[in-house]
């Protein structure tokens, strides 16, 4: 592999792995902040006792999320260093402001969070939990104004810096951070990060009922997932239909190969299941369920209406790899329509007092775990892969962003090195996980559970399950 | 004086910030496997970091956002010019942090002891290779007609550098000295006097050593001490040095700890000094990566400018209350790890 291909694997393999982390913590910071709300409001205990046990999930996840994240915040200037001069100007505003604003909030909050429970009072430790929260929501925003910038730049100018490089430079602030596709991109990624986290916590609890262990925490905080889940998974067709028809409107290609369509036509159907179309579109998609007319009346709002195709840029080296963001577009928008499904029924049954009744509901409930993270993923992918072959839409391809000074060979020792350290920390994060799902909540005193929680030996410092005490 | 020049002075207070907060941590990490001998022990150690590592290790990141942000240049080369150096660099904080998270999650001896390397080891390399890439920077790099600068690993290991790596690791030991001394009680604190005490030599070695090699091998570093101005820096640096020495005996833990942070600022702000105008110097000077030719625009560093004044002040507001929150001795009977 050439060091184009070697730095776009490693990029996609270390943003890939990294956002799973601030999904999942960016989700479990939202159930966070509304039980932390309800503690210190109502004074309950179950409430303090929820908010303990999240918050230990929320910390095996937060901490790998930072450690992959300073790779994240370092990786544009060591493999893509004629991007980062290119882009300077506009996209180090957003993630200075991420630091500054954002992170500096999360971390430092999170202290509280997570060592305060006997050092400060009820009320700091309510506004400690909002403002991690807020600052996990607010770094999605800047994040997003950033890469969103790469997909539909706007309010710059390009110009020519004294060593001849070209660079583009900020015109206009508003324009640059709310470019055409900063607000429809950051709704529908930060509703799926709570449809993560609601997720993550409905399945948690229901294997506690699976298993015997539920509780009146594990009871409330079933529904409370339940409802955040229905609400979000409903929430991710609202904001996706939103991103589809900005996506559509700036970045046609892009459409074009979500949707599989070659030829610009009237009347275009909507592909459920298909196979997706050659790179040169020679064929086109076969082979599937589709529903006639499907697209035009979903994108134009009129069955017979247009749609243009791949065809419209004959230049097919401008094209997106097509079959990858159809397929990937596709199993999106397939596992958010299972999740909505499973939602559904699960209302259903909490409607008729019966959700903790039907075990291959919450078993389901269970497997569905990844399912969010994954479909996460996928839209990621639509939306990275179906920019290709450009860094920044329009102004400069990817193989004119890397460093020239980083060979084939240091990007091979450095993806093998991150390889292996990444799988260490998934290992450690899935144990990590398992331990503290495993000990589970605190009970009320005087309640048994029917399996008695896995003691990991109180030691010295060490953590004690009974007043749940444990860090980080 | 120009926005760029603003922004100079602001990263550089950023990346002292830095220096300051992580140093301790970075230090306390490197003295752990000394000064801690037993599992209760090293949990004490561990615990009398736990609630602030993290944020402190934040001040680098937005240093490097700041950096990208402000001199998209400066960032870009010295990022992909020590590719090897930084991978190393992002390795060892991703160990050392993920051994701080999960070493109390298991008791059995091998995993501790396995998890207690990795916080020590992980704390050194990181400190080491800060000090070995300020050092090559300071020195001046060769950098090719594209910006690129293909030295590789064996070309950062130069004396001059490795003496400022050595410095850097001096540093970062008495600031952990320091902040132990000030959060733990028992053989803790008292092995962590006499470290503070061999950092305070260690500093002295590696000072002289630098400004020796400095003279005969990177001796761009002493181009602006022609003024007499500059000198103040070194100065007032040394006159700290003194103070932290006599605080340190007379075992005034706060001040110990206040003096070796202003050393900490003054070895910042003489480096700082020595670079000025410069944010990468080349051996070809005309290639070189200044704050003239790699600032951002002025609407960007006027539209940073803001977001720091009003952010920064803020952020050391609340860390400031969350280091008072956790103030006092580290007690193990609470939330910890």
């Amino acid at each position: 592999m050439d060091v184009v291909q070697l730095d776009r694997l490693q990029f996609a393999l270390t943003i890939s792995f990294h956002f799973v982390f601030p999904a999942v913590t960016i989700g479990l910071a939202m159930l966070i902040a509304i039980v932390e709300t309800l503690r210190w409001w109502t004074k309950r205990d179950i409430y303090d006792r929820l908010s303990v046990f999240i918050t230990k999930l929320f910390a095996v996840t937060f901490v790998i999320g930072v450690v992959s994240g300073i790779v994240m915040e370092f990786q544009f200037g060591t493999n893509w260093s004629r991007f980062s001069g290119f882009v300077g100007d506009i996209f180090g505003v957003p993630l200075a402001a991420e630091g500054i604003s954002a992170f500096f909030l999360e971390s430092a909050f999170v202290g509280i969070v997570l060592f305060g429970r006997n050092r400060v009072g009820s009320t700091l430790r309510w506004i400690a939990g909002l403002l991690v929260f807020g600052g996990t929501t607010l770094s999605a925003f800047w994040i997003l104004v950033a890469n969103s910038w790469m997909q539909t730049p706007a309010g710059f100018k390009i110009v020519t810096d004294s060593s001849g490089a070209q660079k583009a430079q900020m015109t206009d602030f508003f324009q640059a951070m709310f470019n055409p596709s900063t607000l429809p991109r950051f709704f529908h990624t930060v509703t799926a990060c709570y449809v993560v986290g609601a997720f993550f916590l409905m399945g948690v609890c229901a294997w506690y009922v699976l298993r015997g262990r539920g509780s009146d925490v594990t009871s409330f905080a079933l529904r409370l997932s339940v409802a955040i889940a229905f609400l979000g998974a409903g929430g991710m067709f609202a904001t996706g239909d939103l991103q589809t028809r900005e996506v559509q409107a700036n970045q046609p290609l892009k459409f074009a190969a979500m949707e599989g369509v070659c030829q610009t036509a009237n009347g275009v159907p909507l592909d459920l299941i298909a196979i997706p179309p050659s790179q040169n579109c020679s064929t086109g998609t076969g082979l599937g369920i589709s529903i006639p007319y499907g697209l035009s009346a979903m994108s134009d709002l009129n069955p017979n209406g247009q749609i243009k195709g791949l065809d419209q840029q004959p230049d097919q080296s401008l094209w997106p790899p097509v079959a990858e963001t159809f397929m990937s577009f596709h199993l999106m928008v397939g596992l958010g329509a299972m999740m909505m499904l499973l939602m559904l029924v699960g209302v259903f049954f909490w409607w008729r007092h019966a959700l903790e009744k039907h075990r291959w509901w919450l078993w389901l409930a269970v497997i569905a775990i990844p399912a969010p993270i994954i479909a996460t993923e996928f839209g990621w992918m639509t939306a990275e892969v179906g920019r290709q072959p450009w860094i920044v839409q329009g102004l400069m391809m990817v193989s004119a962003g890397t460093s020239p000074s980083v060979s084939a060979t240091d990007v091979t020792i450095s993806l093998i090195g991150i390889v292996l350290l990444y799988a260490l920390l998934f290992f450690l994060w899935i144990y990590g996980l398992t331990r503290e799902i495993r000990r589970g909540p605190e009970l009320a005193p005087g309640e048994h559970a029917l399996a008695p929680p896995v003691a990991v030996g109180p030691h010295e410092g060490g953590v004690t399950p009974a007043t749940g005490k444990a860090g980080r | 004086m120009s926005l760029a020049t603003v922004w100079f002075v602001f990263i550089g207070l950023m990346l002292t910030g830095y220096a300051i907060l992580d140093g301790f941590d970075l230090g306390v990490g490197a003295l752990h496997l000394f000064v801690a001998r037993n599992d209760r022990e090293r949990t004490q150690v561990l615990n009398s970091i736990g609630p602030v590592w993290d944020g402190n290790e934040v001040w680098l990141i937005a240093s490097g956002g700041a950096l990208f942000a402000a001199f998209p240049h400066a960032y870009a080369t010295v990022f992909s010019g020590f590719y090897l150096a930084m991978v190393m660099l992002l390795g060892a904080l991703i160990v050392r942090a993920t051994s701080i998270e999960f070493r109390g999650k298991e008791t059995a001896r091998i995993w501790r002891a396995g998890w207690d390397l990795g916080f020590a080891l992980g704390s050194i390399a990181a400190v080491l290779l800060f000090g070995i890439a300020l050092g090559n920077v300071l020195r001046g790099i060769p950098i090719d007609p594209d910006g690129g600068y293909r030295g590789g690993l064996v070309g950062l290991l130069n004396p001059f550098a490795i003496s400022i790596g050595v410095l850097a690791l001096g540093l970062a030991l008495l600031q952990g000295s320091a902040w132990l001394v000030l959060k733990t009680e028992g053989p803790v604190q008292d092995r962590a006097r006499w470290t503070g005490g061999f950092a305070l030599f260690l500093i002295l070695a590696a000072w002289i050593a630098a400004s020796g090699l400095g003279w005969s091998d990177a001796r761009r570093v002493f181009d602006n001490f022609g003024s007499l101005l500059a000198w103040a820096a070194p100065v007032l640096t040394a006159a700290v040095m003194v103070l932290m020495v006599m605080a340190w005996r007379a075992r005034q833990d706060g001040r110990s700890f206040l003096f070796s942070s202003l050393a900490v600022l003054g070895m910042a702000a003489t480096a700082g000094l020595a670079l000025y105008p410069n944010l990468v110097p080349a051996v070809d000077v005309s290639r070189s990566v200044t704050i003239d030719n790699a600032h951002s625009s002025d609407t960007a560093l006027t539209l940073l400018l803001m977001v720091g004044l009003i952010g920064m002040p803020i952020v050391i507001g609340y860390t400031a209350f969350i280091y008072w929150k956790f103030k006092g001795k580290v007690r193990l009977d609470e939330a910890g790890y």
